[in-house]
């Protein structure tokens, strides 16, 4: 198995294909219903978007968290799904031909002399644009630390939340903990190389894919794997190098198990992430904004859907498009400040049917 | 209507009053218990909104269904009387329920 195809499960990020440099009017910081509206409203006034997101799919929330689960507050859609959702407003911005950048982060943003910005994403992808639109609903979705006392300490060097390099675990003693396809696909990908791989779970079901786990099941037969079933109760090494774990056992026995590199795979949480550093006012943890372009404290960068806060502000998805439709007519300001932005309908303008590829 | 107790892990308690057909996770958040995030609102998606079941309701709260079972694989220190609350619906028979809140969420 490759590192690419094991990347497959949504928490990995492996070796990605060459970091690329984009000049674009505006950068959409989040894929989720509402920065996807933003695409919409914006391309009918003809700006162009590029849209990040940490995830390796778009829809947001919407789609990691809820994509089967019904919705009854979209307007005219008395029941929808998250991923049915998602799957509409995909079809709705098609005309637009917005560019998407997935499983990346932006990691930062610095206004640049003239006046742009500059994003730079955590796979190395940097973006030029005129306007940033921060659309980052709940914050980045970034993978779950187990709360395991000293675990911070050991975390880059040791604990690993995803694998970049095969190779950086050659020799090693592996201890992966989960039973999804992160935690299946690496400990197949990482047996050639490891000293040994252990794979350890709560339970002796998992929930990868069949064929993952009957390859896992062989090399536990044939003794080039461990499986214990149980759960990571201590950790102890030296510094940030990992030297063992303490496993509590299914049945109630504790053991002990030389570590020098552990996965720990439990899924993803929201956190606010590398937006706290931008240099934008923040208050617990929201962008406080306007309502009326939906400005942040920093001219060029807007806030919209759940990320942003203002008096009476619901966390609603509609909420989220009505900012979208404002923002984008200040984000024309800001690109086009000498044309003079004429207020249409979709229903009767030629002109706006003629961008919608209606007419 | 169920009085519900909720222990923390320093052994601080608040009893609730709990509207039948809520979920045990909407009446603890309807009621700010410490420890309960439900970061996904209750879609049994996050496993944030994680208690331990006192041993005497065990049996009236119920079994974990298979994805509740699955979700718990994302929750930390998982035990025979672990449940995601959002998957436990409040009525009369659970009125005295005692549950315990985990350490951390994650």
């Amino acid at each position: 198995m490759s590192a690419t195809s094991a990347a497959n499960g949504n928490q990995n990020s492996a070796d990605q294909a060459e970091s690329t440099s984009i000049e674009t009017d505006v950068v959409i910081i989040g894929a989720g219903p509402v920065g996807l509206f933003a695409v919409f409203e914006l391309g009918l006034v003809d700006i162009k978007c590029h849209v990040i997101d940490i995830l390796d799919k778009v829809g947001g929330q919407c789609s990691e968290l809820y994509p089967e689960k019904p919705i009854y507050d979209i307007p005219a859609l008395p029941i929808v799904t998250g991923q049915e959702l998602t799957d509409r407003l995909m079809e709705q911005i098609k005309p637009f031909g917005a560019e998407f950048h997935l499983a990346q982060r932006i990691d930062q943003l610095e206004r640049q002399p003239d006046g742009r910005f500059k994003l730079t994403t955590d796979i190395g992808n940097s973006f030029l644009a005129k306007v940033v639109v921060i659309a980052a609903g709940g914050g980045s979705f970034t993978p779950k630390r187990p709360p395991l006392a000293g675990i911070e300490a050991f975390e880059g060097t040791s604990v690993h939340y995803s694998v970049r390099r095969i190779a950086d675990f050659t020799d090693h003693d592996v201890v992966i903990v989960g039973g999804g396809d992160s935690a299946l696909d690496w400990t197949l990908a990482l047996e050639p190389v490891a000293k040994r791989v252990t794979l350890v779970h709560r339970r002796d079901e998992f929930r990868a894919a069949p064929h993952s786990v009957e390859q896992m099941r062989a090399l536990v037969a044939s003794e080039k794997v461990d499986l214990k079933i149980g759960q990571v109760k201590t950790l102890t090494g030296t510094g940030a190098q990992l030297e063992k774990l303490t496993l509590h056992l299914k049945d109630g026995s504790e053991e002990e198990l030389a570590c020098s590199a552990l996965l720990p795979f439990f899924g993803l949480t929201m956190k606010l992430g590398p937006v706290a550093d931008w240099g934008l006012n923040l208050e617990e943890n929201l962008i406080p904004v306007d309502t009326e372009k939906f400005a942040t404290s920093e001219p060029g960068i807007f806030a919209i859907g759940d990320i942003n806060n203002y008096p009476g502000k619901l966390k609603l998805i509609l909420s989220g498009f009505h900012e979208a439709a404002l923002m984008a007519q200040e984000a024309h300001h800001i690109i086009y400040p000498d044309k003079k932005l004429r207020f249409q309908y979709t229903t009767s303008s030629s002109n706006l049917q003629k961008k919608l590829g209606v007419k | 209507m169920a009085k519900i107790k909720f222990i923390q892990p320093d052994g601080t308690e608040q009893t609730i009053d709990a509207e039948n057909g809520l979920t045990v996770m909407e009446a603890a958040k309807l009621n700010d218990v410490p420890g309960i995030e439900a970061e996904c609102g209750g879609a049994c998606a996050c496993a944030t909104c994680h208690v331990y079941v006192d041993e005497a309701w065990v049996d009236k709260t119920g079994t974990r269904k298979s994805m509740e079972e699955d979700m718990l694989d994302f929750a930390f220190n998982v035990r025979d009387e672990s449940r995601l609350c959002c998957q436990v619906t409040v009525s009369d028979a659970l009125d005295g329920l005692v549950l315990r809140v985990p350490e951390k969420q994650f």
